[in-house]
Order: structure tokens, then sequence, then C-alpha cells
């Protein structure tokens, strides 16, 4: 089934009762080429691309609950490309080339909206690492403005420019970062995948991964054993306890991240904002709503649900920046398990026993993510080498400390990003 | 969620810095390898459930803590000081 204009027209005018489930639900079969364990955005993405691009079909992606349910569906869906150190540059900047495309590919529209966004700055300091960010932003070929405190007051005349302790003295501009609809992104892959010949299994948590003499042969799941010769896990929040099954521990430790949205306003921010005191950011969705965020709970948990002093710091942090939110009031929050690294940067790498995948490390920044992790994974499960964008995620760069990607610059420790 | 601490008593989780798993105790020798470094510094069993973890109380007494805690129900079990737990390990 493709979606067209016409096809809309046509279904609008005859009660829209001939549109079918977006993918297949078959039953597992005993044995795959490749398993992908964990149906969030990184896992449907690769799953799609090692169908599309790679001509590897016999795949299925395991999900224990439903696809996307997981991070996928519960962030604030900012997109951009607009990293500083060489190893995530290269591939945010991919991976936004890739939503630029997206929705031709899929013939899904993930609703990708390039609004803009906006780093604000407060100190010289701050001024001069935003120009030199931009420079390099610009110099790999993706786009960047600094803009000044008189341009920012032309464009977002209600923030409070005079604040004492975070005046604004400007930003950093990329028109071309946004926002996506979520569920699309996970739903447009599933579809893409499933078409493909993908295998999407639902409710089927892994529970076991085999290991026979070092390699990967299959996994235990609650709907039984499923045998493959190559598994990948890509599971964000729970990526330590699904290694635990292959006897490794990772680099990650697990904190909750928040989000906060408003009740529906009429159109009144245009862009995403970026606050520069520290994690808080906003943007206006579809509906009106504001949606916003800051920085993660900060100790390990698992709770899916956030605490009340994180509520406080962020509510404070939106009235900081733009004293007239204090009229808006919040509908909801809610929180997600982020699988945090000690230098705040992903891995996608072979994990050491043969046949066997580690894609995780995301942090509170993996949805921007989406299409490029999928498409470097694929390549990495489909040829055996690393994607040029991706070359630098490496899981041993802990051990050997080189290469290591601290874009915050405040050391590679787990408490710290 | 709130922390008990052995000095001053039950107090709101603002008045604490987080350090991580309580790991961050047992030092490896300064001679020893990477693969013991890394284990040290970066990898972590991150469990879903009980764990042991390092607070400093750092709006109160000063005291680094040990805390016994549940990551999914954020239950708190008990706390002992820092030094406490660091001699009880050291006592085998
Ligand atoms: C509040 C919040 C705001 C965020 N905002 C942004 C943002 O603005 N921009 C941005 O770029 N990123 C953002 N992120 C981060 C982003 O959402 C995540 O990094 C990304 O979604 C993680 O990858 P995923 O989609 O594959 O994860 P998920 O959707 O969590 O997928 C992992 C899946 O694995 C499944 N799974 C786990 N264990 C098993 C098992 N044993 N067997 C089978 N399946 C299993 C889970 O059920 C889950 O569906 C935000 C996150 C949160 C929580
Ligand atoms: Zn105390």
């Amino acid at each position: 089934m493709r979606f067209s204009a016409l096809r809309i027209l046509k279904e609008g005018l005859t009660g829209n009762a001939g549109w079918g489930p977006h993918w297949r639900s078959p039953e597992p079969k005993r044995e795959y080429d490749v398993i992908i364990i964990g149906g969030g955005g990184h896992g449907l993405s690769t799953a799609y691309y090692l169908a599309k691009n790679h001509g590897i079909t016999n795949v299925a992606v395991l999900e224990r609950g439903y696809l996307g349910g997981g991070n996928v569906g519960r962030n604030t869906t900012i997109v951009r490309a607009n990293y500083f150190l060489e190893g995530n540059s290269q591939f945010y900047s991919h991976s936004l080339k890739l939503w630029e495309g997206l929705e031709q590919d899929l013939n899904y529209n993930v609703m990708l909206s390039q609004r803009g966004q906006l780093m604000l700055c407060h100190s010289d300091g701050q001024r001069d690492a935003y120009a030199r960010r931009g420079n390099a932003i610009v110099n790999q070929g993706d786009d960047a403005e600094l803009w000044s405190a008189e341009k920012v007051r032309e464009e977002i005349p209600y923030l409070d420019f005079d604040n004492t302790r975070f005046p604004i003295y400007g930003g950093l501009m990329q028109r071309r970062a946004g926002s996506a609809r979520h569920d699309a992104v996970a739903w447009g892959y599933a579809r893409g995948a499933s078409d493909r010949g993908v295998d999407l299994i639902q409710q089927c948590e892994v529970t076991g991964i085999d290991i026979e003499n070092g390699r990967v042969t299959g996994v235990q799941t609650t709907r039984g054993p499923i045998r493959a010769g190559k598994v990948a896990q890509v599971v964000a929040g729970r990526s330590s306890q699904v290694a635990a099954m292959a006897g490794m521990r990772l680099p990650i430790e697990s904190t909750v991240l928040q989000a906060f949205v408003t009740e529906g306003l009429k159109p009144c921010i245009d862009h995403v904002i970026s606050f520069g005191m520290g994690h808080f950011y906003i943007s206006q969705s579809d509906k009106g709503g504001l949606v916003f965020g800051g920085d993660i709970d900060f100790y390990a948990s698992y709770a899916q649900r956030g605490n009340l002093p994180m509520k406080e710091h962020v509510m404070e942090a939106a009235m900081t920046l733009m004293p007239v939110i204090g009229k808006a009031r919040v509908l909801r929050s809610w929180g997600g398990i982020m699988d945090m690294t000690p230098d705040g940067s992903p891995i996608i790498d072979h994990s050491g026993i043969e046949g066997y995948y580690i894609n995780a490390g995301w942090c509170y920044g993996g949805f921007k993510a989406v299409p490029g992790s999928g498409y470097a994974l694929a390549h990495l499960m489909a040829t055996g080498q690393p994607h040029d964008s991706a070359a630098a995620f490496r899981l041993d760069r802990f051990r050997t400390g080189r290469g290591l990607m601290d874009e915050e610059g405040t050391g590679a420790q787990h408490n710290l990003h | 969620m709130r922390l008990p601490c052995p000095i001053c008593g039950e107090r709101d989780r603002r008045e604490f810095y987080y350090k991580g798993h309580a790991l961050a105790l047992n030092r490896p020798d300064p001679d020893a390898d990477d693969a013991e470094w890394d284990d040290y510094v970066h990898l972590r069993d991150n469990p879903a459930g009980r764990t042991r973890d390092l607070w400093y109380h750092s709006a109160g007494c000063g005291a680094w803590i040990v805390v016994d805690r549940d990551t999914v129900t954020h239950e708190v079990f008990g706390a002992t000081l820092a030094e406490d737990a660091e001699a009880r390990d050291a006592a085998g």
C-alpha cells in the first residue's frame, strides 16, 4: 500500500475503510540470518537498511513490548547536526541528510519540520565557542549562522534578554535542524522493513543469548528459542541487561530523562530554542503544545518516571529564559530510560563475540540518530566493516582511552554527562 | 527520593551529589593493567533492581555515603558511611 494525495482523497470520500495494517505480524520462524533485539527507532532502521541496502531480508526484529513503545515514542523529537567533535560530527551530518530524504524513501509522512534550532549564548566565551563550532559545521558542509543579540531579539522578542545571570549575547542557528513525528518514524521504518520481508515480532522478549565456542548461535525468547548466525542488541536503556545475557558488562549507566508538554497554544515558538545555561530546550508541537525538557535525573534509575528536583529545575530554567511561559499550564510529564556512556557518545561496534553486535549509548540524543545509526549498523553487519560515518563509535575507546568523544568537555566519567 | 544520611538522618535528594556505583570505592592498584582500570572507571553492572551507590552529602555534613536502594522502585533500604563500607571491604 502506497500513500499518495489521490489515495487519501479517495479514502476520505469512502469512509477511510480501505486502509490495512502497515506491517505483517507473522509467527516467529525457528531460524533467521539476522536477529535484531529491540524494536525501537534504531532496531527498525537497522532492519530496514539491512534489507534495502544489502538485500539481507531473512531478518527478525524481536520486541518485548510493542513497536515504538520505548524511547523512540517518548522523546522530544529534536533533529540536528551541529555536533563539534570529529567522529560525532560526520555521523550526525550523515543522519540529517538521511532525514531530509526519509519521507520519499519510506513513502511515509514523518513530518520532518526544518524550523531551525537556535543555541543561545550568554557570555563572550560561549559566543567564541559557538563561532568556532559554527565554522567547523560549515566546513564539513552543513549549515550554521551566528546570530547577534539584536538578531535574536528581532526573531524571538519574548526572551528575557537582560537576565542578570544569563543575559543573551546571541546564538548559533542551524536552519536545517528541527523536529519530526516520533511515532511515524518508527512506523515508517517498520512498514518499509516488513514490506521487504523482515519479520517484526512483538511481545517477544529476549531472555538469553546462545553462545557456542565464542560465536553467537541464537537467542532464547518468551516465544521460544530462535536461531541466527548474526545478532545485534539495539535496546537503548536496557543495554546492560541484554549484554549481561551475553556475559558482557558495558560502559553504560541507565538514568531517567524527563520531558514536559503544556496545553495547546496558538503558534508562538517558531524554532527549537536551547538555553545555553545548561540543558533546557523547547519547541512547539504541531498540535500547539510547548514541548520542553532539561537534564537527566542524574542517578542510576529504571523508574521510567522523573523526580521532582529535576522538574523544579526545568521549570525554573523555563521561567528564566522566557517568563511568558508562566502563563501556560503543564499538561503532562514523562520519563524514559537513557543509556548513558562515560563520554556521552554512542557505540556501534562488534562485541568481540563472533556474530554479536552492539548498538547502544545514545544518551539523550538518539532520536536524530535513528536513520544514521541503522544505516551504519546494517553496513557493519553486512560487510564486516564499520561505515565511514560511524567508525569512531568503538567499544574499546574507553579501555584504550583513544578516540573518546566528550562533546561537553566535562570528562569521560559516568556521572558527568 | 530521600536518602538516610547516617550522620544527619533522612534528607532530600537535593542535598546530595551523585557519584555512581559504590564500585568507586574499590580503586585498583596504580600498576593494575588497563582491563582492571577499564572495569573500575567505565564498566558497570547497571542493575535494574537493587544496587549500592555512592553519594556525597554536599549540602549537609559532607560525608560520603553508600546507599542501598532499588533502581526500579526508588525504594531506599539503608545507608552506611563510605569509610565504614571501605573498612568492611578491606576486612574481607
Ligand atoms: C524524554 C526524552 C527526550 C528525548 N529527546 C530527544 C531529542 O529531542 N532528540 C534526540 O535526538 N533524542 C532524544 N531522546 C533520546 C532518544 O529518544 C533515544 O536515544 C532513542 O530513541 C533510543 O533508541 P531507540 O529508539 O532504538 O530506543 P527504544 O525506542 O527505547 O527501543 C529499544 C527497544 O528495545 C526493547 N527491548 C529492551 N529489552 C528487550 C529484550 N530483552 N527483548 C526484546 N526487546 C527489548 C524495548 O522494549 C524498546 O522498544 C530523548 C529521550 C527521552 C526519554
Ligand atoms: Zn549528612
